[in-house]
């Protein structure tokens, strides 16, 4: 009995020996096959110079007149860049949004939530001046910077406000802020390096910031009388005059206390962006304003 | 034959098996043990770096300028004099004065930055442009938003501008990574211009310099505090920033 056994044993160790020989002659076959293919496609793929263009990357340069090159993936349909003199087209971008709620107050007030709220009753104001209102985020996303800067960089004509709460600052205040003087970039043929699109356009933010500021400060007692400087990212990258306001604060307990503010900053920045609208002049590539 | 030599190699398959069973939580615990010890020394490198400048008392005691929040609820900021031994090297100086800094003012409610933040490094470079380098605390936990990332970034630039003269510039590091805002406002890939007077002078390097915000309502500060500043060779650093952030 024993012996038989063993004998079984045996005789299936040998099979399974000459199996596995076999086996692995098989897929050894197998794979210089497959070796072989992938060089011959591998060689006939590098024939043609493959050159695909970068799509996520954002473009490295602008021309200095404003062309339509609309980045992809964009929250919504931006209209056509029509080139029509003076300001035509205001861009709203509500900040933060998808994983990024922004400030965060201690009731529960985000602030990505609500300046979608704000965006659209300033939107709403700003088309009863006759403006066309083009919005970075319609709801829950968080387009990157340079995708929010992209859609106010296509357009000709465009103003571009970007709407913060803060998680500082006196309740019931507003402030507007354009961006820090970026020092003036040697003349790249008549293009606007991306990472300082803003540099020709400083002149004419500050116009628009003092304008808005102005409004906000008889609307919002406390708040300054005029533009703060600050190094906002967001304005960086925009080829366009370019304000941030931001409202205080997400301290407040009720959030109805800053839902009471947003009709008074929808009036403030509609009014200022229409009284800005006989100053707006397409600068110049050296980096001077009009 | 055959079957012999199948048994042997099976056999010796069989022992190799065995040892490496028993061999292998010998292993493990023995990696565990070697990883426990890595940690340990990383935690104590990091203690050692972010160890306070000793203050040496036997340098000469000078009236620091520091700023703090003005308690307005303005975002402007209000100097406080304090006195410290400093050293007369420019990066042990601003060491010393960041690290005051971060230590905070008496009154808490006056932080303008985060009390669990600490300097990891500070370099200068020969042009005048310092590295100020800054654990993630910085990042994390100040406050979002323009005002408070702003309050944050210039507390440290006036701090430095009225205390140490030879800083020109600062760069921002959070880890000793170049991050793309402080908060989710704040550019921080940029330069910030911390010497006001001679940089109007002589206009910033390579990076786009960003002037500090000056609310209308905030004084400037005057003249640098009146310290004996010795020329000494100035640090390179030896971390290079990151390329910068993109999500």
């Amino acid at each position: 009995m024993l012996l038989d056994v063993e004998n079984i044993a045996r005789m299936k160790q040998r099979a399974c020996v000459r199996n596995g020989f076999r086996m692995g002659a098989l897929f050894f076959l197998l794979v210089s096959g497959a070796v072989a293919l992938s060089f011959s496609s591998s060689a006939a793929s590098q024939t043609p110079p493959a050159a695909p263009p970068a799509q996520s990357a954002a473009p490295q340069a602008l021309p200095t007149t404003p062309a339509p090159a609309a980045p992809q993936g964009l929250p919504q349909t931006i209209p056509p860049a029509v080139p029509r003199a003076g300001l035509n087209v205001v861009i709203l971008d509500p900040a933060h949004g998808g994983t990024d709620p922004g400030a965060r107050g201690t009731g529960g007030i985000r602030e990505s939530e609500i300046v979608l709220d704000f965006a659209a009753q300033v939107r709403r104001a700003l088309e009863a001046q006759g403006f066309q209102v083009v919005q970075t985020r319609q709801g829950n996303e968080d387009p990157s910077f340079d995708d929010r800067s992209a859609i106010a960089n296509a357009q000709s004509g465009a103003v571009f406000i970007t709407l913060h709460i803060a998680s500082t600052g006196l309740p019931g205040t507003a402030r507007v802020y354009v961006n820090s003087d970026l020092p003036a970039s040697a003349d790249a043929g008549g293009l606007i390096p991306w990472d300082r699109a803003q540099t020709p356009f400083q002149g004419l933010s500050r116009k628009l910031g003092d304008l808005v500021q102005g409004l906000l400060a008889q609307r919002f007692k406390g708040s300054p009388s005029t533009a703060q400087t600050a190094a906002v990212r967001q304005l960086r990258t925009t080829a366009a005059p370019a304000i941030a306001v931001e409202i205080s604060s997400v301290v407040v307990e009720n959030r109805a206390d800053l839902d009471r503010m947003a009709p008074g900053v929808a009036d403030a920045i509609a009014s200022g962006v229409a009284a800005f609208r006989p100053s707006y002049v397409v600068p110049t590539a050296t980096g001077g304003t009009p | 034959m055959t079957a012999r030599w199948i048994r042997w190699v099976v056999g010796v398959l069989c022992v190799a098996v065995i040892v490496g069973a028993i061999y292998f939580p010998i292993l493990r615990r023995r990696l565990q043990a070697a990883a426990k010890l890595q940690q340990q020394t990383a935690e104590q490198a990091r203690r050692e770096l972010t160890q306070a400048v000793p203050i040496n008392p036997g340098e000469p005691r000078v009236k620091a300028r520091l700023f703090w929040a003005s308690g307005n609820d303005d975002g402007t900021l209000v100097d406080s004099t304090v006195e410290l031994p400093l050293s007369s090297d420019p990066v042990l100086r601003s060491k010393q004065v960041l690290n005051t800094l971060l230590a905070g003012p008496v009154d808490a409610d006056l932080r303008t930055l985060p009390p669990d933040a600490v300097l990891l490094a500070f370099y200068l470079l020969p042009d005048g442009t310092a590295i100020a380098d800054f654990s993630e605390p910085l990042a994390t936990a100040t406050p979002s938003g323009i005002q408070s990332e702003q309050m944050a970034v210039d507390s440290i630039t006036r701090t430095l501008e009225a205390n140490v003269p030879k800083v020109q510039r600062l760069k921002i590091l959070i880890h000793g990574q170049e991050v793309e805002t402080l908060a989710g406002h704040l550019d921080l890939t940029g330069t910030f211009l911390v010497n006001t007077k001679n940089a109007l002078m002589a206009p910033g390097a390579t990076a786009p310099a960003v002037a500090p915000t000056t609310p209308p309502n905030a004084e400037k500060p005057p003249a640098p505090a009146p310290a004996a500043d010795k020329p000494s060779p100035a640090t390179t650093p030896s971390a290079k920033p990151g390329s910068p952030k993109r999500d």
